[in-house]
């Protein structure tokens, strides 16, 4: 198996955001950045794939020179090769980041044969486009179903399932396929100090690209309106308890 | 007039909690623009469906039939929305930006070689681009985006609307049959397991849910109770499903479920942004937790500031006091 994972660094996810004065990014100061959760499975699911059915891990990413940190990463919780297509600080728009990554991946199948599988997240932590996997797919004629949370492989085939309230609904797709997974899929191991110090010295090759952008600008961004509600405290340890039922009460028959 | 067409999204013929809000919105976007709203629905399955939705003011409604269409599948239905597109002369296709509409609207983008704008929350009309505010960071950021395109793409941010019936409606219904072959059904859906019975996270009236504060796997067990009492179900936040304490199907917040029951009690979060947009739209908060300040909560409408461990318990015993 031949696998490719599609990862975007994005400022790590949870922290309040603000925004800098030109309106169009984000203060990042104070800020870590990761890989968009969802896509940390998907590398995760990549290794996983691979220790079970033997073959290579791609990472691929679009982003400034800082983005290889987020390669070095995956390298350091087993990806093999890793390749980044060189990028401004600012997101080009999921047209022109789909034609990057697309035209990126027939470069790397070119040089050493067709991926199997690849693994792009649902959507990313930050613009959340929910778009530049399924337009990298179109773009190669490959097959891809969004929002999985198991694969199996077995015999050249694949079985995708996609949670419902429910239960799942299946796919079977054959390969070379691609997927958009989501978190949950599994549980991402840590990386070790061994892995961590290997991975500083794996090479990434550097594509460059021009891709065209589509008919979506950004003009700016805008934070939300404030939350105002104000906040009744009901009291201190369990002897708030009668004043949280009362509440209770109001809301659900009991 | 051209036409606008908004996808119907539903479920072997159970409609989409959010689809009617973004018909809605649609008619709203096909006034502005000067187009005529068109109502697509995809499967015999859906058929049952143009009732309700003629009365949410499409001009037509459109009943796509071909057996690839009787079953879930992203392609075939963005196919299926493209060639009516082309046969009605459309200049805009939308849906709401559930999974389902999002994952729809990017493969007939693709196909089409056109850009999408996924959860819009407004959209002014502009008499070439589009100018729309959407939803960045599940919700915690907005983004004012244009869109210009012969054929222009979105989706609708769930909830951004809310259904508005306009009467009994006059919309014409017709069958239009799609040409699909077998690269479409690749991706139909093939077969379905059942799990869960009841009440589920994501429509549940009432989520108990715990966070770091709960401590341990079996920290949950007064806060199953509670949800039980209730007649609610537990959710967590995404540290708790990363230590492994609870499966990721309970998580609530951006990379989990999004929930808007009636009453959530987050026990032991701090809600940090990517938990707190997916629980936001709740009708009512109450937050537990030692930390006065964190921002579950001075963002709740109600507090009890102290020790989870202990508070849970003696609202159950208070609950038991009062009604047996």
């Amino acid at each position: 198996m031949r696998v490719l994972v599609c990862v975007k660094r994005v400022p790590a996810p949870g922290a309040r955001i603000v925004l800098n004065e030109d309106r169009r990014s984000i203060d990042t100061a104070l800020l870590g950045f990761a890989v968009s959760p969802h896509e940390e499975c998907a590398v995760e699911e990549g290794v996983r794939i691979v220790e079970q059915h033997g073959g290579s891990v791609t990472v691929l990413t679009l982003g400034p020179p800082e983005a290889e940190e987020q390669i070095r990463a995956a390298f350091a919780v087993g990806v093999h090769a890793g390749a980044r297509i060189e990028a401004g600080p600012e997101d080009p728009d999921p047209v022109a980041t789909a034609r990057a990554i697309a035209s990126a991946v027939q470069g790397l199948e070119g040089a050493a044969g067709p991926f199997d599988l690849i693994l792009f997240g649902n959507e990313s932590a930050d613009s959340g486009g929910y778009q530049v996997g399924i337009r990298v797919a179109h773009a190669l004629g490959r097959p891809i179903v969004s929002g999985i949370k198991a694969i199996e492989i077995d015999d050249g085939a694949m079985t995708v399932q996609r949670p419902t309230p429910q239960g799942a609904e299946v796919y079977e797709l054959p390969l070379p396929a691609a997927v958009a997974v989501r978190e949950g899929i599994n549980l991402p191991r840590y990386p070790t100090l061994k892995t961590r110090l290997s991975a500083k010295k794996t090479p990434i090759e550097l594509v460059t690209t021009d891709a065209a952008e589509g008919g979506q600008r950004m003009i700016e961004l805008v934070p939300p309106p404030e939350d105002t509600s104000s906040v009744q405290i009901l009291g201190d340890g369990p002897e708030a308890a009668a004043a949280v039922v009362d509440v209770v009460e109001q809301l659900v028959s009991l | 007039m051209s036409a606008f067409v908004f996808l119907v999204e539903h479920d072997r013929g159970a409609i989409a909690e959010t689809t009617l809000g973004g018909l809605r919105a649609a008619r709203e976007v096909a006034a502005a623009a000067r187009l005529d709203l068109h109502a697509a629905i995809p499967g015999t399955s859906g058929d049952a469906l143009a009732d309700e939705v003629a009365t949410h003011g499409p001009a037509g409604i459109h009943l796509l039939h071909h057996e690839l269409l009787d079953d879930y599948g992203p392609d075939a239905w963005a196919a299926g929305a493209s060639q009516l597109a082309d046969s009605l002369g459309a200049t805009a296709v939308a849906a709401t930006g559930t999974d389902r509409g999002n994952e729809v609207l990017a493969h007939l983008a693709a196909v089409r070689d056109e850009a999408m704008v996924a959860n819009c929350l407004t959209v002014s009309v502009g008499a070439d681009a589009w100018e729309m505010t959407r939803v960045r960071w599940g919700g915690s950021l907005h983004e004012r985006s244009s869109l210009t395109g012969d054929l222009k793409l979105l989706t609708f941010a769930p909830h951004a609307r809310e259904p508005e019936p306009v009467g009994a409606g006059d919309a014409s219904t017709a069958t239009f049959t799609p040409t699909l072959d077998a690269v479409h059904a690749t991706t139909v859906v093939r077969d379905r397991t059942e799990t869960a019975a009841g009440v589920t996270l994501a429509t549940a009236p009432v989520v108990v849910s715990g966070g770091r504060g709960v401590g341990s796997a079996e920290g949950f067990a007064p806060l199953e109770a509670l949800a039980a009492r209730l007649g609610g179900v537990v959710g967590c936040s995404r540290v708790v499903t990363n230590n492994g304490w609870r499966p990721h199907s309970d998580q609530v917040g951006q990379t989990g479920t999004v929930v808007a029951p009636d009453l959530y009690i987050a026990c032991g979060i701090s809600g940090a942004v990517q938990h707190w947009v997916g629980m936001m739209n709740a009708k009512h908060v109450l937050a537990i937790n030692t930390d006065a300040q964190a921002p579950m909560v001075t963002k709740a409408d109600w507090a009890v500031v102290g020790d989870l461990e202990t508070i849970v318990p003696a609202i159950l015993a208070e609950i038991d006091r009062r009604h047996g």
